[in-house]
């Protein structure tokens, strides 16, 4: 649902996996979830320290 | 009905003519008769009475408060009523308050409140980039203006125009036809064509590089200033919040399933982990299982605690707030946002990891 947040203007954005389980996937093993969910956090938490002006997506290979 | 129709004006200190920002306290006062802006209404309302034959009309009164002590004082509205009663007024006209942010607010605030409690028709003007406009436009019939008072004449006239077709019981035009914001109103109107030929026609002419009218104006979405950036996470206490529909099992609060107008917050103390068996999503607008099977594919509770013993952030707030984002009206969201904003900040909370579905 990236664009929904980037036309209502949501500052800091990171796509994750998902609409049925934006943290998970539910065709994984439960290892591979856990790497993914720590993934997607990781990328949340450098999305929260860094600054920024406008609406930014924060992707996956950043 | 007898006599002339009595109209009462609201205007701040400015154009009451109290002073400028330093009279902006100024509490709420009553003039007799029309003042400033006013003298405009007065002016107009006579061309049309020579012109067509316009029903008499009188400023009979004229209420005038400081922007600031409108904001500031819980009982303004009150107070500014208690003066404008007693005028019996048929109709109220407020401002025109241009850009001017606390007087638009005031002036919508003025007419909703008179609407609401007398009745009667009431209309205001603005800017479009006034924060009254996105406040009330729903409620209150407001004329769009220019940025600054030079627009006051034609402005004042639109005002008029509009308030005395609902003085007359008429209906008005669509917004852009009358110069109004869209009060988000959809009213059944009969098009000479179908709407697959007015569609065609308005992408013929998107495709000559003309710009086609929409017959539907999108919401428009304010912008949102981004909060500074953490400077030690170490140090943040995070919250999760989403609004993908996660409640304690049974939905205690009962958190509505679709166009949700609250939001939940619920414990989890110290726990590792969300358990299935406790939590469900009660979210109507996507396949609930995979979140139901563990609620740690929405919310990352387990991560968080990881990354909480590894001392990467302070800690994890310990409620998460929650509601169901789905045909949810912008209005409504925008009241759940900032409730909860105001909630997780009075709980000490920096940082906040929204997950969407």
């Amino acid at each position: 649902m990236t664009p929904v947040a980037k036309t209502v203007g949501s500052p800091r954005i990171v796509p994750a996996a998902g609409i049925v389980h934006p943290l998970g996937n539910a065709q994984a093993t439960p290892e591979a979830e856990q790497k993914l969910r720590r993934d997607i956090i990781r990328r949340a938490l450098q999305a929260l320290q860094a600054d920024v002006t406008e609406s930014t997506v924060f992707p996956a290979q950043s | 009905m007898a006599g002339p129709l009595r109209i009462v004006h609201y205007l701040n200190q400015f154009f009451g003519q109290l002073g400028g920002e330093e009279a902006a306290g100024a509490a709420p006062q009553a003039r007799d008769g029309a003042i400033g802006p006013g003298l405009a209404i007065v002016k107009l309302l006579e061309q049309r009475r020579c012109e067509s034959g316009e029903l008499a009309a009188e400023v009979v009164g004229t209420v005038i408060c400081g922007d600031n002590y409108f904001i500031e004082t819980p009982t303004a509205g009150d107070e500014v009523f208690a003066l404008i009663a007693p005028y019996r007024p048929r109709l109220l006209i407020a401002g025109p308050a241009f850009n001017a942010g606390r007087y638009g607010i005031a002036c919508a605030a003025v007419c909703k409140m008179i609407g609401d409690k007398l009745g009667i028709p009431a209309v205001t003007g603005m800017h479009e980039e006034n924060p009254g406009v996105d406040m009330y436009r729903r409620d209150v019939v407001i004329v769009r203006s220019g940025a600054s008072a030079r627009a006051m004449l034609p402005t004042m006239e639109r005002m008029l125009t509009v308030a005395l077709k609902l003085v007359r019981g008429e209906a008005l035009a669509p917004a852009r036809l009358e110069g109004t914001f869209a009060q988000g109103r959809v009213r059944n109107e009969l098009a000479a064509e179908t709407g697959a030929r007015r569609a065609v026609a308005m992408l013929l002419a998107k495709l000559r590089g003309e710009t086609p009218t929409t017959e539907l104006e999108l919401p428009r979405f304010e912008k949102v200033r981004p909060a500074p950036a953490i400077v030690d996470l170490t140090t943040a206490t995070i919250a999760l919040v989403t609004d993908g529909g996660l409640v304690p099992l049974g939905n205690p609060d009962g958190i509505e399933s679709i166009s949700a107008t609250k939001f939940g917050v619920y414990d989890i103390g110290g726990a590792e982990r969300l358990e299935a068996s406790r939590y469900e999503s009660v979210h109507r607008g996507y396949d609930v299982r995979y979140v139901n099977a563990d609620p740690q594919r929405l919310l990352p509770v387990d991560v968080l605690r990881e990354l909480e013993r590894d001392k990467r952030i302070g800690r994890l707030h310990p409620r998460f707030y929650s509601t169901t984002g789905v045909a949810t009206t912008l209005r409504n969201s925008r009241a759940l946002g900032a409730a909860m904003a105001e909630r997780l900040r009075s709980e000490g909370v920096q940082a906040v990891i929204l997950t969407s579905t």
